[in-house]
């Protein structure tokens, strides 16, 4: 249960972080689409016999490369859509040659918070760390990138690199999120939290940082009410996220939620 | 051409896009504290010369010579997120150093500076204000104040007053003449109304048909030199203090004002 409470703490930290660029970047899809795109990483493993994260990840960078390439030549969405597409059905036969088909799909879907070992918490700490201090380095270039690729190119900073490096972190996020909350819900921790903090402040660290807040109130008090209920972490961290969103919403930040995506 | 004293000199500056030539050997120069207008019609090729003088594209033939220093860059209809959690003071703040990676500590000085490009663009009473959520004219003095903080050497502004009503029009013309002047930097503004600009700028860069005739504005302006520009007849007249270029006789599309004339930016003195 300790290995639950402090990798939901350093994954909701990772999805806030990351989640608050993902909103400012209307990259909402690529992080539905990345981490779903992740899953044959993780079958393949599974298949294998390895560490499912390091499937995870391996899919997760193979993804952004997929999708940094097939952007250049069209918008985001459709690289990302047709990433997603391709990989789910690589995903779908990698899991039936793995004869471990109902189980694996739903944990690796919804997450398996409370099956997290030591040797798993090490790997997510070091990452998530990794992951919160690429996001600091890269903070204010992909803020103006996120505002006008214009004007961050004007200034010097190359926009086709800043897209890679964000797509690198929210696969970097991915990979450590997937095995906690599940591939579909690591987009739900993301977004939700994130798109709700906009309508607390105009300021963007501070919106950030209250995006962190809500991802760690969203896990803390999604494993309490799992363990109250005994239904899945996983269901409470999709329905506390969707609050998130319209906690937001009645705050009055009706403008700033309409343009998420 | 001598660069020595030019902040940015082009000198036959040719682009194409696939097949399509956009510009054909465009020269012209400008120095500190110059304040030109770069008018042409939409699809001119406007747009494309202001980006191939920032190097976001690559000319085909030519050269670009650009002074030191930072350059200041307001795009065209750039549409700011409402919804993105991000002040106009910050946005000014992300001129200073925004393509700098690695964290940084609020600074004094830093917030002084910005804090004198907002009151020099008048943009103090909305510092506070998200900047998606501002007017048209107070974005573009917030954009202005981000491309004027670090205090470029050259200032490009593509199509800054489409959209602005008359009074915010003459405002930010004013503002930017006052401020070329303040800061020492030559200023090149794309626009295809030249009228609000006229009465305010050192030289005209005219474009038409690839090509361009630059000079003062009342030796650019005239009938012969666009006419010759256009490759076939325009009239200019002036009515009511409004500049108009009307095309007295049917075009020939069929040749360019390249094939007509080899020597296609006119010299003017």
């Amino acid at each position: 249960m300790l290995h639950a409470w402090v990798v939901a703490t350093l994954v909701a930290v990772t999805a806030g972080c990351v989640g608050f660029f993902v909103v400012a970047r209307r990259a909402a899809f690529a992080a539905h689409a990345l981490p779903l795109g992740a899953f044959p990483g993780a079958a393949a493993a599974s298949l294998m016999g390895v560490n499912l994260f390091w499937g995870l990840a391996g899919f997760s960078a193979l993804g952004v490369l997929v999708i940094g390439q097939l952007q250049r030549a069209g918008r985001r969405e459709i690289a990302s859509a047709l990433w997603l597409s391709g990989a789910l059905a690589l995903g779908v036969l990698l899991l039936s040659l793995s004869g471990r088909y109902a189980q694996s799909v739903y944990g690796l879907l919804f997450g398996d918070l409370l099956g997290i070992d030591t040797t798993q918490m090490v790997v997510v700490a070091a990452c998530s760390g990794l992951t919160v201090a690429l996001v600091a380095w890269v903070a204010r270039p992909l803020l103006l990138d996120s505002l006008s690729s214009e004007l961050a190119s004007a200034a010097g900073a190359r926009a086709a690199a800043l897209e890679f490096a964000f797509l690198g972190i929210l696969a970097l996020a991915t990979a450590i999120a997937v095995p906690v909350v599940g591939a579909l819900l690591v987009f739900s921790l993301m977004v939700g939290p994130s798109s709700a903090a906009r309508a607390f402040t105009d300021r963007p660290w501070r919106a950030l940082a209250i995006a962190v807040g809500m991802c760690l109130a969203t896990v803390w008090s999604a494993i309490a009410l799992a363990y109250l209920t005994n239904w899945p972490v996983g269901f409470f961290v999709g329905v506390l996220s969707a609050l998130c969103y319209v906690v937001g919403r009645l705050r009055g930040g009706t403008a700033a939620l309409a343009h998420v995506t | 051409m001598s660069t020595s004293e030019a902040v940015v000199a082009l000198e036959r500056v040719a682009v194409t896009f696939g097949e399509r030539p956009v510009l054909r050997e465009v020269s012209f120069r400008l120095e500190a504290e110059q304040f030109c207008a770069l008018i042409g019609t939409n699809g001119s090729g406007k747009t494309t010369l202001l980006r191939a003088i920032l190097g976001f594209i690559r000319v085909q033939s030519g050269r670009i010579d650009r002074a030191g220093g930072a350059i200041g860059y307001v795009p065209q209809k750039i549409i700011l997120d409402p919804g993105l959690p991000l002040r106009a003071r910050d946005v000014v703040a992300l001129g200073l150093d925004g393509a700098r990676f690695g964290t940084r500590l609020p600074s004094k000085e830093r917030a002084a500076r910005v804090q004198a490009m907002l009151r020099a663009v008048g943009a103090e009473n909305f510092a506070e204000q998200r900047v998606g959520a501002l007017s048209g004219g107070q974005q573009q003095r917030v954009l202005l104040a981000h491309a004027l903080v670090r205090r470029p050497k050259l200032l490009l502004l593509d199509e800054p007053l489409a959209n602005l009503d008359v009074g915010s029009t003459a405002e930010i013309v004013a503002l930017l003449r006052r401020l070329s002047h303040e800061f020492g930097a030559a200023v090149l503004l794309s626009a295809h109304d030249m009228n609000p600009l006229l009465p305010a700028v050192d030289r005209v860069v005219y474009l038409a048909n690839g090509c361009a005739v630059s000079g003062k504005a009342d030796a650019v302006v005239r009938t012969e030199v666009l006419s010759r520009l256009y490759g076939y007849h325009v009239d200019v007249l002036r009515v009511h203090g409004r500049v108009v270029v009307v095309a007295a006789e049917a075009r020939d599309e069929s040749r360019t004002a390249l094939e007509r004339d080899p020597v296609h930016t006119i010299p003017v003195p």
